[in-house]
Protein backbone atom coordinates (compact mmCIF):
# COMPACT_ATOMS: atom_id res chain seq x y z
CA UNK A 1 0.00 0.00 0.00
CA UNK A 2 1.13 3.54 -0.77
CA UNK A 3 3.18 5.11 2.05
CA UNK A 4 0.73 7.95 2.77
CA UNK A 5 -2.11 5.41 2.94
CA UNK A 6 -0.12 3.37 5.48
CA UNK A 7 0.09 6.41 7.72
CA UNK A 8 -3.61 7.18 7.24
CA UNK A 9 -4.50 3.55 8.03
CA UNK A 10 -2.53 3.76 11.28
CA UNK A 11 -4.73 6.68 12.39
CA UNK A 12 -8.06 4.83 11.99
CA UNK A 13 -9.65 3.33 15.10
CA UNK A 14 -10.72 -0.30 14.70
CA UNK A 15 -14.40 -0.85 14.00
CA UNK A 16 -15.03 2.71 12.84
CA UNK A 17 -17.03 3.93 9.84
CA UNK A 18 -14.95 5.33 7.00
CA UNK A 19 -15.69 7.12 3.73
CA UNK A 20 -12.80 7.16 1.24
CA UNK A 21 -13.25 9.73 -1.52
CA UNK A 22 -11.41 8.88 -4.71
CA UNK A 23 -10.69 5.42 -3.31
CA UNK A 24 -9.01 4.09 -6.45
CA UNK A 25 -8.86 0.33 -6.50
CA UNK A 26 -9.83 0.11 -2.83
CA UNK A 27 -6.40 -0.72 -1.37
CA UNK A 28 -6.90 1.33 1.79
CA UNK A 29 -10.49 0.25 2.41
CA UNK A 30 -9.65 -3.39 1.71
CA UNK A 31 -6.84 -3.18 4.25
CA UNK A 32 -8.96 -1.41 6.86
CA UNK A 33 -11.80 -3.88 6.44
CA UNK A 34 -9.52 -6.86 6.88
CA UNK A 35 -7.17 -5.56 9.57
CA UNK A 36 -9.39 -3.19 11.53
CA UNK A 37 -12.93 -4.46 10.90
CA UNK A 38 -13.77 -1.03 9.53
CA UNK A 39 -17.11 -0.49 7.82
CA UNK A 40 -16.00 1.47 4.80
CA UNK A 41 -17.41 2.96 1.62
CA UNK A 42 -15.46 4.29 -1.31
CA UNK A 43 -16.36 6.74 -4.02
CA UNK A 44 -14.57 6.45 -7.33
CA UNK A 45 -15.31 7.82 -10.78
CA UNK A 46 -13.63 5.15 -12.90
CA UNK A 47 -15.70 2.10 -13.84
CA UNK A 48 -12.57 -0.08 -14.04
CA UNK A 49 -11.40 0.94 -10.56
CA UNK A 50 -14.90 0.47 -9.13
CA UNK A 51 -14.82 -3.09 -10.47
CA UNK A 52 -11.45 -3.65 -8.76
CA UNK A 53 -12.93 -2.44 -5.47
CA UNK A 54 -15.84 -4.86 -5.73
CA UNK A 55 -13.42 -7.65 -6.60
CA UNK A 56 -11.66 -6.89 -3.32
CA UNK A 57 -14.95 -7.04 -1.43
CA UNK A 58 -14.96 -3.28 -0.88
CA UNK A 59 -18.24 -1.36 -0.84
CA UNK A 60 -18.02 1.38 -3.48
CA UNK A 61 -20.13 3.89 -5.41
CA UNK A 62 -19.23 5.06 -8.87
CA UNK A 63 -19.57 8.81 -9.04
CA UNK A 64 -18.13 12.27 -8.60
CA UNK A 65 -16.86 12.93 -5.08
CA UNK A 66 -18.18 16.47 -4.84
CA UNK A 67 -21.70 15.29 -5.74
CA UNK A 68 -21.83 11.95 -3.95
CA UNK A 69 -20.87 13.44 -0.60
CA UNK A 70 -24.09 15.51 -0.50
CA UNK A 71 -26.40 12.55 -0.05
CA UNK A 72 -25.09 11.42 3.32
CA UNK A 73 -26.73 12.57 6.53
CA UNK A 74 -24.62 14.62 9.01
CA UNK A 75 -21.98 12.68 10.96
CA UNK A 76 -22.47 9.51 8.89
CA UNK A 77 -18.82 8.57 9.25
CA UNK A 78 -16.12 8.55 11.91
CA UNK A 79 -13.52 9.41 9.28
CA UNK A 80 -13.71 10.84 5.77
CA UNK A 81 -10.52 10.38 3.78
CA UNK A 82 -9.42 12.52 0.86
CA UNK A 83 -5.99 11.35 -0.22
CA UNK A 84 -3.99 13.08 -2.95
CA UNK A 85 -7.13 14.60 -4.44
CA UNK A 86 -7.61 18.03 -2.83
CA UNK A 87 -5.26 19.66 -5.35
CA UNK A 88 -7.58 18.53 -8.17
CA UNK A 89 -10.81 19.91 -6.74
CA UNK A 90 -12.49 22.97 -8.21
CA UNK A 91 -13.92 24.24 -4.93
CA UNK A 92 -11.76 22.83 -2.13
CA UNK A 93 -13.24 25.03 0.60
CA UNK A 94 -16.76 23.86 -0.18
CA UNK A 95 -15.66 20.24 -0.38
CA UNK A 96 -13.86 20.37 2.98
CA UNK A 97 -16.96 21.92 4.49
CA UNK A 98 -19.08 19.08 3.06
CA UNK A 99 -16.61 16.50 4.37
CA UNK A 100 -16.72 18.01 7.85
CA UNK A 101 -20.49 17.76 7.76
CA UNK A 102 -20.64 14.02 6.93
CA UNK A 103 -17.55 13.00 8.90
CA UNK A 104 -16.63 13.56 12.51
CA UNK A 105 -13.00 13.72 11.49
CA UNK A 106 -11.49 14.18 8.07
CA UNK A 107 -8.11 13.05 6.85
CA UNK A 108 -6.61 14.97 3.94
CA UNK A 109 -3.33 14.37 2.13
CA UNK A 110 -1.92 16.49 -0.70
CA UNK A 111 1.36 17.16 -2.50
CA UNK A 112 3.29 20.07 -1.02
CA UNK A 113 3.95 22.72 -3.68
CA UNK A 114 6.63 24.33 -1.54
CA UNK A 115 8.92 21.31 -1.60
CA UNK A 116 12.46 22.62 -2.09
CA UNK A 117 13.02 21.20 -5.55
CA UNK A 118 9.83 22.84 -6.80
CA UNK A 119 11.01 26.17 -5.37
CA UNK A 120 14.36 25.65 -7.11
CA UNK A 121 12.76 24.89 -10.44
CA UNK A 122 10.79 28.11 -10.36
CA UNK A 123 13.70 30.15 -9.05
CA UNK A 124 16.38 28.88 -11.42
CA UNK A 125 14.56 27.68 -14.52
CA UNK A 126 11.44 29.84 -14.62
CA UNK A 127 9.12 27.05 -15.76
CA UNK A 128 6.06 25.60 -14.04
CA UNK A 129 7.46 22.83 -11.86
CA UNK A 130 7.43 19.17 -12.84
CA UNK A 131 8.55 16.26 -10.71
CA UNK A 132 7.47 12.75 -9.77
CA UNK A 133 4.63 14.03 -7.61
CA UNK A 134 3.55 16.55 -10.22
CA UNK A 135 4.46 14.97 -13.56
CA UNK A 136 2.25 17.13 -15.78
CA UNK A 137 2.67 20.15 -18.00
CA UNK A 138 0.83 23.35 -17.09
CA UNK A 139 -1.68 22.74 -19.89
CA UNK A 140 -2.67 19.17 -19.03
CA UNK A 141 -2.29 18.96 -15.29
CA UNK A 142 -5.30 17.87 -13.24
CA UNK A 143 -3.64 19.59 -10.26
CA UNK A 144 -5.36 22.93 -10.45
CA UNK A 145 -4.81 23.97 -6.82
CA UNK A 146 -1.44 25.09 -5.51
CA UNK A 147 -1.38 23.96 -1.87
CA UNK A 148 1.47 24.09 0.60
CA UNK A 149 1.65 22.65 4.09
CA UNK A 150 1.62 26.15 5.58
CA UNK A 151 -1.35 27.15 3.40
CA UNK A 152 -3.33 24.19 4.62
CA UNK A 153 -2.58 24.89 8.27
CA UNK A 154 -3.73 28.47 7.82
CA UNK A 155 -6.84 27.33 5.94
CA UNK A 156 -7.81 25.01 8.79
CA UNK A 157 -7.29 27.77 11.34
CA UNK A 158 -9.30 30.31 9.37
CA UNK A 159 -12.22 27.98 8.82
CA UNK A 160 -12.60 27.49 12.55
CA UNK A 161 -11.44 23.90 12.55
CA UNK A 162 -8.56 22.26 14.29
CA UNK A 163 -5.73 20.02 13.24
CA UNK A 164 -5.78 16.89 15.39
CA UNK A 165 -2.82 15.26 13.71
CA UNK A 166 -0.27 16.26 11.14
CA UNK A 167 2.43 14.16 9.57
CA UNK A 168 4.54 15.44 6.74
CA UNK A 169 6.35 12.89 4.64
CA UNK A 170 8.92 12.57 1.94
CA UNK A 171 7.83 9.92 -0.53
CA UNK A 172 7.04 9.65 -4.22
CA UNK A 173 3.54 9.45 -5.59
CA UNK A 174 3.07 5.68 -5.65
CA UNK A 175 5.93 4.59 -3.42
CA UNK A 176 5.42 2.04 -0.69
CA UNK A 177 8.14 3.63 1.41
CA UNK A 178 9.02 7.08 2.64
CA UNK A 179 10.06 8.95 5.73
CA UNK A 180 8.47 11.33 8.16
CA UNK A 181 9.83 14.89 8.06
CA UNK A 182 9.77 16.79 11.34
CA UNK A 183 12.31 19.53 10.58
CA UNK A 184 11.25 22.23 8.10
CA UNK A 185 8.44 20.17 6.57
CA UNK A 186 7.18 22.91 4.25
CA UNK A 187 10.60 22.81 2.58
CA UNK A 188 11.49 19.15 2.90
CA UNK A 189 8.24 17.16 2.69
CA UNK A 190 6.62 16.10 -0.58
CA UNK A 191 3.24 15.44 1.05
CA UNK A 192 1.28 16.69 4.01
CA UNK A 193 -1.24 14.50 5.82
CA UNK A 194 -3.72 16.12 8.19
CA UNK A 195 -6.47 14.94 10.45
CA UNK A 196 -8.95 17.75 10.99
CA UNK A 197 -12.12 18.13 12.99
CA UNK A 198 -14.68 20.80 13.62
CA UNK A 199 -14.31 22.89 16.72
CA UNK A 200 -17.31 22.86 19.01
CA UNK A 201 -18.17 26.37 17.85
CA UNK A 202 -18.03 25.36 14.18
CA UNK A 203 -21.20 26.61 12.44
CA UNK B 1 -36.87 -6.91 -20.95
CA UNK B 2 -36.42 -8.86 -24.13
CA UNK B 3 -35.63 -12.48 -23.97
CA UNK B 4 -32.40 -12.66 -25.82
CA UNK B 5 -31.58 -16.03 -27.20
CA UNK B 6 -29.65 -14.99 -30.25
CA UNK B 7 -26.26 -14.31 -28.79
CA UNK B 8 -23.46 -16.80 -29.02
CA UNK B 9 -23.30 -19.31 -26.24
CA UNK B 10 -20.00 -20.27 -24.72
CA UNK B 11 -20.76 -23.98 -24.67
CA UNK B 12 -20.65 -24.21 -20.88
CA UNK B 13 -24.01 -25.02 -19.39
CA UNK B 14 -25.65 -26.21 -16.23
CA UNK B 15 -26.99 -29.10 -18.32
CA UNK B 16 -30.48 -30.49 -18.21
CA UNK B 17 -33.13 -28.68 -16.20
CA UNK B 18 -36.74 -29.47 -15.56
CA UNK B 19 -39.71 -27.14 -15.33
CA UNK B 20 -41.71 -27.97 -12.20
CA UNK B 21 -45.08 -26.79 -10.98
CA UNK B 22 -46.27 -25.89 -7.50
CA UNK B 23 -49.95 -25.18 -6.91
CA UNK B 24 -51.32 -23.41 -3.86
CA UNK B 25 -54.03 -20.96 -2.75
CA UNK B 26 -56.72 -23.53 -3.46
CA UNK B 27 -60.20 -22.19 -2.68
CA UNK B 28 -61.27 -21.23 -0.09
CA UNK B 29 -57.71 -20.19 0.79
CA UNK B 30 -57.16 -17.90 -2.18
CA UNK B 31 -54.33 -15.36 -2.19
CA UNK B 32 -55.47 -11.80 -1.50
CA UNK B 33 -53.87 -9.48 -4.03
CA UNK B 34 -52.86 -5.84 -3.57
CA UNK B 35 -56.05 -4.80 -5.37
CA UNK B 36 -58.11 -6.67 -2.78
CA UNK B 37 -59.16 -9.31 -5.31
CA UNK B 38 -58.73 -12.96 -4.36
CA UNK B 39 -57.03 -15.42 -6.69
CA UNK B 40 -56.73 -19.17 -6.48
CA UNK B 41 -55.67 -21.75 -7.17
CA UNK B 42 -52.28 -20.40 -8.27
CA UNK B 43 -49.72 -22.52 -10.05
CA UNK B 44 -46.07 -21.44 -10.20
CA UNK B 45 -43.68 -22.77 -12.81
CA UNK B 46 -40.11 -22.90 -11.54
CA UNK B 47 -36.73 -24.42 -12.26
CA UNK B 48 -33.78 -25.05 -9.99
CA UNK B 49 -30.08 -25.48 -10.72
CA UNK B 50 -27.12 -26.42 -8.58
CA UNK B 51 -27.21 -28.16 -5.21
CA UNK B 52 -28.82 -26.93 -2.03
CA UNK B 53 -26.24 -27.11 0.77
CA UNK B 54 -26.90 -28.63 4.19
CA UNK B 55 -27.73 -25.42 6.01
CA UNK B 56 -29.65 -24.05 3.00
CA UNK B 57 -27.45 -20.96 2.96
CA UNK B 58 -26.57 -20.93 -0.75
CA UNK B 59 -29.91 -20.08 -2.34
CA UNK B 60 -30.16 -17.44 -5.05
CA UNK B 61 -33.48 -16.38 -6.53
CA UNK B 62 -33.46 -14.91 -10.03
CA UNK B 63 -36.39 -12.71 -11.05
CA UNK B 64 -37.09 -12.44 -14.76
CA UNK B 65 -38.30 -9.46 -16.76
CA UNK B 66 -41.40 -8.84 -18.91
CA UNK B 67 -41.18 -11.66 -21.39
CA UNK B 68 -38.88 -14.08 -19.58
CA UNK B 69 -39.74 -17.33 -17.90
CA UNK B 70 -38.46 -19.85 -15.37
CA UNK B 71 -36.03 -21.25 -17.93
CA UNK B 72 -33.06 -19.14 -16.92
CA UNK B 73 -30.28 -21.52 -17.98
CA UNK B 74 -29.56 -25.02 -19.24
CA UNK B 75 -31.55 -27.20 -21.62
CA UNK B 76 -34.78 -29.17 -21.35
CA UNK B 77 -33.45 -32.10 -23.36
CA UNK B 78 -30.40 -33.23 -25.27
CA UNK B 79 -32.16 -32.23 -28.48
CA UNK B 80 -33.15 -28.78 -27.16
CA UNK B 81 -31.50 -26.26 -29.53
CA UNK B 82 -31.68 -23.24 -27.21
CA UNK B 83 -30.51 -22.78 -23.65
CA UNK B 84 -32.35 -20.62 -21.10
CA UNK B 85 -32.46 -16.83 -21.40
CA UNK B 86 -29.49 -16.06 -19.11
CA UNK B 87 -27.30 -19.03 -19.89
CA UNK B 88 -24.28 -16.75 -20.28
CA UNK B 89 -24.62 -15.61 -16.66
CA UNK B 90 -25.89 -18.71 -14.88
CA UNK B 91 -23.91 -21.94 -14.96
CA UNK B 92 -20.82 -23.72 -13.67
CA UNK B 93 -18.02 -21.18 -13.05
CA UNK B 94 -20.12 -18.32 -14.43
CA UNK B 95 -21.14 -15.00 -12.86
CA UNK B 96 -23.82 -16.84 -10.91
CA UNK B 97 -21.95 -20.05 -10.28
CA UNK B 98 -24.17 -23.13 -10.12
CA UNK B 99 -21.25 -25.12 -8.69
CA UNK B 100 -21.59 -23.02 -5.56
CA UNK B 101 -25.14 -21.75 -5.43
CA UNK B 102 -28.58 -23.28 -5.58
CA UNK B 103 -30.40 -21.14 -8.14
CA UNK B 104 -34.18 -20.84 -8.36
CA UNK B 105 -36.09 -19.03 -11.07
CA UNK B 106 -39.87 -18.94 -11.27
CA UNK B 107 -42.27 -17.55 -13.84
CA UNK B 108 -44.09 -14.43 -12.62
CA UNK B 109 -47.77 -14.24 -11.72
CA UNK B 110 -49.76 -13.02 -14.73
CA UNK B 111 -47.38 -14.51 -17.27
CA UNK B 112 -48.10 -17.31 -19.71
CA UNK B 113 -45.09 -19.58 -19.29
CA UNK B 114 -46.56 -21.97 -16.75
CA UNK B 115 -47.55 -19.71 -13.88
CA UNK B 116 -51.18 -18.71 -13.50
CA UNK B 117 -52.12 -15.79 -15.70
CA UNK B 118 -54.92 -14.48 -17.92
CA UNK B 119 -54.59 -17.46 -20.27
CA UNK B 120 -55.12 -19.94 -17.42
CA UNK B 121 -58.50 -21.55 -16.81
CA UNK B 122 -60.80 -19.58 -14.54
CA UNK B 123 -62.23 -22.18 -12.14
CA UNK B 124 -65.46 -20.16 -11.93
CA UNK B 125 -66.22 -20.49 -15.64
CA UNK B 126 -64.06 -23.34 -16.88
CA UNK B 127 -62.74 -20.97 -19.58
CA UNK B 128 -59.57 -18.84 -19.77
CA UNK B 129 -59.69 -15.78 -17.52
CA UNK B 130 -58.96 -13.22 -20.21
CA UNK B 131 -59.61 -9.76 -18.78
CA UNK B 132 -61.46 -11.31 -15.81
CA UNK B 133 -58.02 -12.05 -14.45
CA UNK B 134 -57.44 -9.63 -11.56
CA UNK B 135 -54.81 -6.89 -11.91
CA UNK B 136 -51.57 -8.05 -10.33
CA UNK B 137 -48.72 -5.98 -8.91
CA UNK B 138 -44.99 -6.52 -8.55
CA UNK B 139 -45.77 -7.09 -4.85
CA UNK B 140 -48.23 -9.87 -5.77
CA UNK B 141 -45.57 -11.51 -7.97
CA UNK B 142 -43.16 -11.49 -5.04
CA UNK B 143 -45.79 -12.90 -2.66
CA UNK B 144 -46.15 -15.85 -5.01
CA UNK B 145 -42.37 -16.35 -5.09
CA UNK B 146 -42.35 -16.28 -1.29
CA UNK B 147 -45.06 -18.94 -1.19
CA UNK B 148 -42.95 -21.12 -3.50
CA UNK B 149 -39.89 -20.75 -1.26
CA UNK B 150 -41.94 -21.60 1.82
CA UNK B 151 -43.12 -24.71 -0.01
CA UNK B 152 -39.51 -25.62 -0.83
CA UNK B 153 -38.56 -25.16 2.84
CA UNK B 154 -36.22 -22.27 2.12
CA UNK B 155 -36.30 -19.60 4.81
CA UNK B 156 -33.36 -17.47 3.77
CA UNK B 157 -32.04 -16.24 0.43
CA UNK B 158 -28.39 -15.41 -0.03
CA UNK B 159 -29.38 -13.11 -2.88
CA UNK B 160 -32.21 -12.05 -5.12
CA UNK B 161 -31.07 -10.92 -8.55
CA UNK B 162 -32.98 -9.34 -11.39
CA UNK B 163 -32.85 -6.84 -14.24
CA UNK B 164 -35.52 -4.46 -15.50
CA UNK B 165 -38.93 -5.63 -14.18
CA UNK B 166 -36.96 -8.41 -12.48
CA UNK B 167 -35.10 -5.66 -10.62
CA UNK B 168 -38.42 -4.25 -9.41
CA UNK B 169 -39.16 -7.64 -7.87
CA UNK B 170 -35.75 -7.55 -6.17
CA UNK B 171 -36.59 -4.13 -4.68
CA UNK B 172 -39.92 -5.49 -3.50
CA UNK B 173 -38.15 -8.45 -1.86
CA UNK B 174 -35.66 -6.19 -0.10
CA UNK B 175 -38.42 -4.00 1.30
CA UNK B 176 -41.15 -6.57 2.05
CA UNK B 177 -38.96 -9.39 3.35
CA UNK B 178 -35.90 -7.66 4.84
CA UNK B 179 -35.11 -10.58 7.14
CA UNK B 180 -35.26 -13.13 4.33
CA UNK B 181 -32.66 -11.79 1.94
CA UNK B 182 -28.98 -11.17 2.57
CA UNK B 183 -28.18 -9.44 -0.69
CA UNK B 184 -30.01 -7.71 -3.53
CA UNK B 185 -28.57 -7.27 -7.01
CA UNK B 186 -30.38 -4.71 -9.15
CA UNK B 187 -29.59 -4.51 -12.86
CA UNK B 188 -30.84 -1.84 -15.28
CA UNK B 189 -33.87 -1.14 -13.15
CA UNK B 190 -35.85 1.62 -11.49
CA UNK B 191 -37.91 2.35 -8.40
CA UNK B 192 -40.69 3.61 -10.65
CA UNK B 193 -41.37 4.04 -14.34
CA UNK B 194 -40.79 7.43 -15.89
CA UNK B 195 -43.49 8.95 -18.09
CA UNK B 196 -41.38 7.80 -21.04
CA UNK B 197 -41.45 4.15 -19.94
CA UNK B 198 -45.20 4.27 -19.23
CA UNK B 199 -45.76 5.91 -22.63
CA UNK B 200 -44.08 3.10 -24.54
CA UNK B 201 -45.96 0.47 -22.53
CA UNK B 202 -49.23 2.25 -23.28
CA UNK B 203 -48.46 2.27 -27.01
CA UNK B 204 -47.90 -1.48 -26.79
CA UNK B 205 -51.12 -2.05 -24.89
CA UNK B 206 -53.13 0.11 -27.28
CA UNK B 207 -51.69 -1.82 -30.22
CA UNK B 208 -53.00 -5.05 -28.65
CA UNK B 209 -56.35 -3.72 -27.55
CA UNK B 210 -57.10 -2.14 -30.92
CA UNK B 211 -56.36 -5.36 -32.80
CA UNK B 212 -59.65 -6.54 -34.41
CA UNK B 213 -59.06 -10.00 -32.92
CA UNK B 214 -58.66 -8.74 -29.37
CA UNK B 215 -62.35 -9.20 -28.52
CA UNK B 216 -61.98 -7.66 -25.05
CA UNK B 217 -59.31 -10.18 -24.19
CA UNK B 218 -61.56 -13.16 -24.92
CA UNK B 219 -59.73 -14.50 -27.96
CA UNK B 220 -58.51 -17.91 -26.79
CA UNK B 221 -61.01 -19.91 -28.86
CA UNK B 222 -60.47 -17.93 -32.04
CA UNK B 223 -57.83 -15.94 -33.92
CA UNK B 224 -55.46 -14.08 -31.61
CA UNK B 225 -54.51 -10.40 -31.66
CA UNK B 226 -51.17 -11.27 -33.21
CA UNK B 227 -50.77 -8.06 -35.19
CA UNK B 228 -51.26 -5.95 -32.09
CA UNK B 229 -48.92 -8.05 -29.98
CA UNK B 230 -46.27 -8.06 -32.71
CA UNK B 231 -46.53 -4.29 -32.96
CA UNK B 232 -46.24 -3.99 -29.16
CA UNK B 233 -43.12 -6.10 -29.30
CA UNK B 234 -41.63 -3.99 -32.10
CA UNK B 235 -42.10 -0.82 -30.09
CA UNK B 236 -40.75 -2.49 -26.97
CA UNK B 237 -37.75 -3.84 -28.79
CA UNK B 238 -36.72 -0.38 -29.98
CA UNK B 239 -36.73 0.82 -26.36
CA UNK B 240 -34.37 -2.02 -25.39
CA UNK B 241 -31.79 -0.97 -27.99
CA UNK B 242 -29.89 2.27 -28.44
CA UNK B 243 -29.19 4.68 -31.27
CA UNK B 244 -25.59 3.52 -31.29
CA UNK B 245 -26.30 -0.19 -31.51
CA UNK B 246 -28.98 0.35 -34.16
CA UNK B 247 -26.58 2.40 -36.23
CA UNK B 248 -23.91 -0.27 -36.09
CA UNK B 249 -26.29 -3.22 -36.43
CA UNK B 250 -28.51 -1.86 -39.23
CA UNK B 251 -27.62 1.66 -40.26
CA UNK B 252 -29.64 2.41 -43.38
CA UNK B 253 -28.74 -0.89 -44.98
CA UNK B 254 -31.39 -2.42 -47.23
CA UNK B 255 -32.85 -5.88 -46.81
CA UNK B 256 -32.28 -8.30 -49.73
CA UNK B 257 -32.19 -5.49 -52.30
CA UNK B 258 -29.88 -2.90 -53.79
CA UNK B 259 -32.34 -0.07 -54.30
CA UNK B 260 -35.37 1.33 -52.55
CA UNK B 261 -38.49 -0.53 -53.66
CA UNK B 262 -40.89 2.41 -53.48
CA UNK B 263 -43.40 0.33 -51.58
CA UNK B 264 -44.34 -0.41 -47.97
CA UNK B 265 -42.58 -3.72 -47.68
CA UNK B 266 -39.61 -3.95 -45.34
CA UNK B 267 -37.00 -2.11 -47.41
CA UNK B 268 -34.58 -1.45 -44.58
CA UNK B 269 -32.90 -4.11 -42.53
CA UNK B 270 -34.18 -2.55 -39.32
CA UNK B 271 -37.76 -2.90 -40.56
CA UNK B 272 -37.24 -6.51 -41.44
CA UNK B 273 -35.58 -7.18 -38.09
CA UNK B 274 -38.43 -5.67 -36.11
CA UNK B 275 -41.04 -7.57 -38.10
CA UNK B 276 -39.13 -10.76 -37.43
CA UNK B 277 -38.94 -9.99 -33.69
CA UNK B 278 -42.67 -9.24 -33.65
CA UNK B 279 -43.75 -12.41 -35.44
CA UNK B 280 -41.40 -14.58 -33.36
CA UNK B 281 -42.81 -13.12 -30.17
CA UNK B 282 -46.47 -13.89 -30.92
CA UNK B 283 -45.64 -17.58 -31.17
CA UNK B 284 -44.55 -17.74 -27.56
CA UNK B 285 -46.29 -14.97 -25.68
CA UNK B 286 -49.86 -14.16 -24.73
CA UNK B 287 -51.18 -10.67 -25.49
CA UNK B 288 -53.17 -10.46 -22.24
CA UNK B 289 -50.06 -11.33 -20.23
CA UNK B 290 -48.29 -8.45 -21.97
CA UNK B 291 -51.10 -6.13 -20.83
CA UNK B 292 -51.04 -7.35 -17.23
CA UNK B 293 -47.28 -7.41 -16.69
CA UNK B 294 -46.63 -4.02 -18.30
CA UNK B 295 -49.41 -2.55 -16.15
CA UNK B 296 -47.89 -4.08 -13.02
CA UNK B 297 -44.56 -2.47 -13.96
CA UNK B 298 -46.21 0.91 -14.60
CA UNK B 299 -48.01 0.77 -11.24
CA UNK B 300 -44.80 -0.05 -9.36
CA UNK B 301 -43.63 2.87 -7.25
CA UNK B 302 -41.40 2.13 -4.28
CA UNK B 303 -41.88 5.47 -2.54
CA UNK B 304 -45.63 5.61 -3.01
CA UNK B 305 -46.24 1.98 -2.10
CA UNK B 306 -43.82 1.58 0.78
CA UNK B 307 -42.79 4.99 2.09
CA UNK B 308 -45.60 7.60 2.09
CA UNK B 309 -44.23 8.97 -1.19
CA UNK B 310 -40.66 8.91 0.09
CA UNK B 311 -38.13 6.46 -1.27
CA UNK B 312 -35.87 7.25 1.67
CA UNK B 313 -38.61 6.11 4.03
CA UNK B 314 -39.34 3.06 1.87
CA UNK B 315 -35.74 1.87 2.04
CA UNK B 316 -35.59 2.35 5.82
CA UNK B 317 -36.85 -1.23 6.20
CA UNK B 318 -34.12 -2.73 4.02
CA UNK B 319 -31.34 -4.79 5.57
CA UNK B 320 -29.84 -6.42 2.48
CA UNK B 321 -26.43 -5.57 1.07
CA UNK B 322 -27.08 -4.08 -2.32
CA UNK B 323 -25.34 -3.96 -5.69
CA UNK B 324 -26.82 -1.60 -8.29
CA UNK B 325 -25.65 -1.74 -11.91
CA UNK B 326 -26.76 0.57 -14.73
CA UNK B 327 -25.67 0.83 -18.35
CA UNK B 328 -24.56 4.00 -20.11
CA UNK B 329 -26.77 3.60 -23.19
CA UNK B 330 -29.94 2.46 -21.37
CA UNK B 331 -32.46 5.19 -22.14
CA UNK B 332 -35.47 3.23 -20.89
CA UNK B 333 -34.16 3.06 -17.30
CA UNK B 334 -31.35 5.63 -17.49
CA UNK B 335 -28.49 5.81 -15.01
CA UNK B 336 -29.99 8.81 -13.21
CA UNK B 337 -32.78 6.52 -11.98
CA UNK B 338 -30.26 4.10 -10.52
CA UNK B 339 -28.43 7.02 -8.90
CA UNK B 340 -31.66 8.32 -7.34
CA UNK B 341 -32.27 4.87 -5.90
CA UNK B 342 -28.71 4.68 -4.58
CA UNK B 343 -29.08 8.13 -2.99
CA UNK B 344 -32.18 7.06 -1.10
CA UNK B 345 -30.28 3.97 0.07
CA UNK B 346 -27.28 6.08 1.15
CA UNK B 347 -29.54 8.28 3.25
CA UNK B 348 -30.48 5.13 5.15
CA UNK B 349 -26.87 4.13 5.68
CA UNK B 350 -27.39 0.95 3.66
CA UNK B 351 -24.50 -1.17 2.44
CA UNK B 352 -24.78 -0.28 -1.24
CA UNK B 353 -22.37 -0.45 -4.16
CA UNK B 354 -23.04 1.09 -7.55
CA UNK B 355 -21.39 0.74 -10.93
CA UNK B 356 -22.36 2.22 -14.29
CA UNK B 357 -21.12 -0.09 -17.02
CA UNK B 358 -20.09 1.40 -20.35
CA UNK B 359 -22.21 -0.48 -22.87
CA UNK B 360 -23.62 0.42 -26.26
CA UNK B 361 -26.49 -2.07 -26.40
CA UNK B 362 -29.07 -0.06 -24.46
CA UNK B 363 -31.41 -1.56 -21.89
CA UNK B 364 -30.79 -5.07 -23.26
CA UNK B 365 -27.16 -4.88 -22.08
CA UNK B 366 -27.90 -6.68 -18.82
CA UNK B 367 -29.04 -9.77 -20.75
CA UNK B 368 -26.06 -9.88 -23.09
CA UNK B 369 -22.73 -11.51 -22.31
CA UNK B 370 -20.73 -8.89 -20.42
CA UNK B 371 -17.50 -9.76 -18.70
CA UNK B 372 -17.68 -6.80 -16.36
CA UNK B 373 -21.23 -7.48 -15.23
CA UNK B 374 -20.39 -11.16 -14.62
CA UNK B 375 -17.31 -10.22 -12.59
CA UNK B 376 -19.18 -7.67 -10.50
CA UNK B 377 -21.99 -10.08 -9.69
CA UNK B 378 -19.65 -13.00 -9.06
CA UNK B 379 -17.35 -11.12 -6.71
CA UNK B 380 -20.16 -9.35 -4.92
CA UNK B 381 -21.75 -12.74 -4.22
CA UNK B 382 -18.33 -13.98 -3.03
CA UNK B 383 -18.12 -11.15 -0.56
CA UNK B 384 -21.67 -11.53 0.70
CA UNK B 385 -21.39 -15.28 1.21
CA UNK B 386 -18.02 -14.90 2.97
CA UNK B 387 -19.36 -12.22 5.29
CA UNK B 388 -22.41 -14.37 5.95
CA UNK B 389 -20.24 -17.31 6.95
CA UNK B 390 -18.11 -15.02 9.10
CA UNK B 391 -21.17 -13.57 10.85
CA UNK B 392 -22.52 -17.05 11.51
CA UNK B 393 -19.38 -18.03 13.46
Amino acid sequence: MRYDLQIIASWIEPGSKVLDLGCGEGDLLGFLKKEKRVKGTGIESSEAKVTKCIEKGVQVLQGDITEEVHDYPDNSFDYVILSQTLQQVLEPDQLIKDLLRVGKKIIVSFPNFCYWSIRMQILFFGYAPKNRQLPYEWYNTPNIRIITIKDFRRFVRETGCEVIKEVDINTHSDDLQGKIINFLPNLRATYGIFMVSRRKSYP
Amino acid sequence: MSKNTEHECDGISVGLVEKKLYTFAEPPNELTLASGARLGPISVAYETMGTLNDDKSNVILIAHALSGDSHVAGYYSAADPKPGWWNTMVGPGKGIDTDRYFVICSNVLGSCMGTTGPSSTNPATGRPYGLDFPMVTIGDMVKVQKALLDHLGIGKLLAVIGGSIGGMQVLEWAISYPETITAAILLATTTRHSALAIAFNEIGRQAIMSDPNFNKGDYYSGPKPDLGLALARMVGHVTYLSDEVMRSKFGRRLQDRDNLAFDFEANFQVESYLRHQGSKFVQRFDANSFLYITKAADYFDVGQQHGNDSEVEAFAKVKAKILVISFTSDWLYPTYQSRDMVNAMKKNGLDVSFCEIEAKCGHDAFLLPNERQSTLINRFLDRVSEEEKHDAL
